[in-house]
């Protein structure tokens, strides 16, 4: 057995996909609780929030046609979701020494403004706790199935996958998964 | 047999959100979408696009990947969450 391996601590990774919002401090307490019962002692806790933007004009032809956008309809592959994020934190874990994280993605309807996905992160300091934030956030726009529609005043339209979220990646020099 | 799963635009514009296939030697997903293609129903040339993702069992493959009897296949369009 690799000793350097042996005496590396798995981080805790606990990925949910819900339908129904979170509460970001309720979260942040969970893990704290998680941390404390493992007699793990963290020195930085990074918290992302991604919301519905109130306008996706960017990502269609003619969104003027079809007026306000209303809400997001987020569609995914239950069986394989859950895994693909945990696959992704591990392959962090294996870049970067953190203590644990949680990922909560919502599915199902969300209106303007409502939170879509939270990434909370602790390790013993801040470099590492803000990079596997941004790595698990990149790698889970470009591989984990969800698929996200558009809902208008006036018709709705899918999201077309962005060309920047798989550049996004070039600075991780790791192919995608 | 083996199961297949569609989702989003791709579900919609196919129609179908699941089927079966019966399984047979040597099946690949080209050969796959190559017997789909023999039904003469021109929906299924949809599979054809490159920026058609599949998954065996939960695992992105590419189109030579070798498909087992009972294996679950996924088609669909790239990903779009966070």
């Amino acid at each position: 057995m690799d000793i350097n391996n042996a005496s590396k601590l798995s981080p805790l990774v606990s990925v949910v996909i819900q339908s129904s919002t979170f509460d970001v401090p309720a979260e942040t307490r969970l893990l704290e609780k998680a941390l404390a019962d493992n007699r793990i002692n963290m020195g930085a806790l990074a918290t992302f929030t991604g919301s519905v933007r109130g306008s996706e004009t960017g990502a269609f032809d003619d969104a003027a046609a079809y007026g306000e956008l209303l809400a997001l309809d987020i569609e995914h592959y239950p069986a394989m979701t859950q895994l693909t994020i945990e696959a992704i934190a591990l392959k962090a874990a294996q870049r970067w020494p953190f203590l644990a994280c949680r990922v909560i993605h919502r599915v199902g309807r969300l209106a303007v403004g409502e939170p879509i996905v939270l990434v909370l992160v602790a390790s013993s300091h801040r470099k590492e706790a803000f990079a596997v934030c941004e790595f698990i956030l990149d790698y889970l726009k470009t591989a984990a199935p969800f698929w996200k529609k558009a809902i208008f005043e006036q018709g709705e339209q899918w999201v077309a996958a962005k060309v920047s979220d798989t550049e996004a990646l070039d600075k991780w020099s790791l192919p995608s998964l | 047999m083996i199961k297949i799963l569609f989702f989003a635009r791709l579900r919609e514009q196919l129609g179908t959100r699941e089927c079966s296939v019966t399984w047979s030697d040597n099946m690949t997903v080209q050969s796959l979408i190559n017997h789909l293609l023999t039904n003469n129903d021109d929906k299924w040339q949809l599979l054809l696009a490159d920026e058609v993702v599949v998954a065996i069992n939960q695992q992105v493959v590419g189109r030579d990947a070798r498909i087992k009897d009972g294996d679950e296949l996924a088609f669909f369009p790239p990903v779009t969450g966070g």
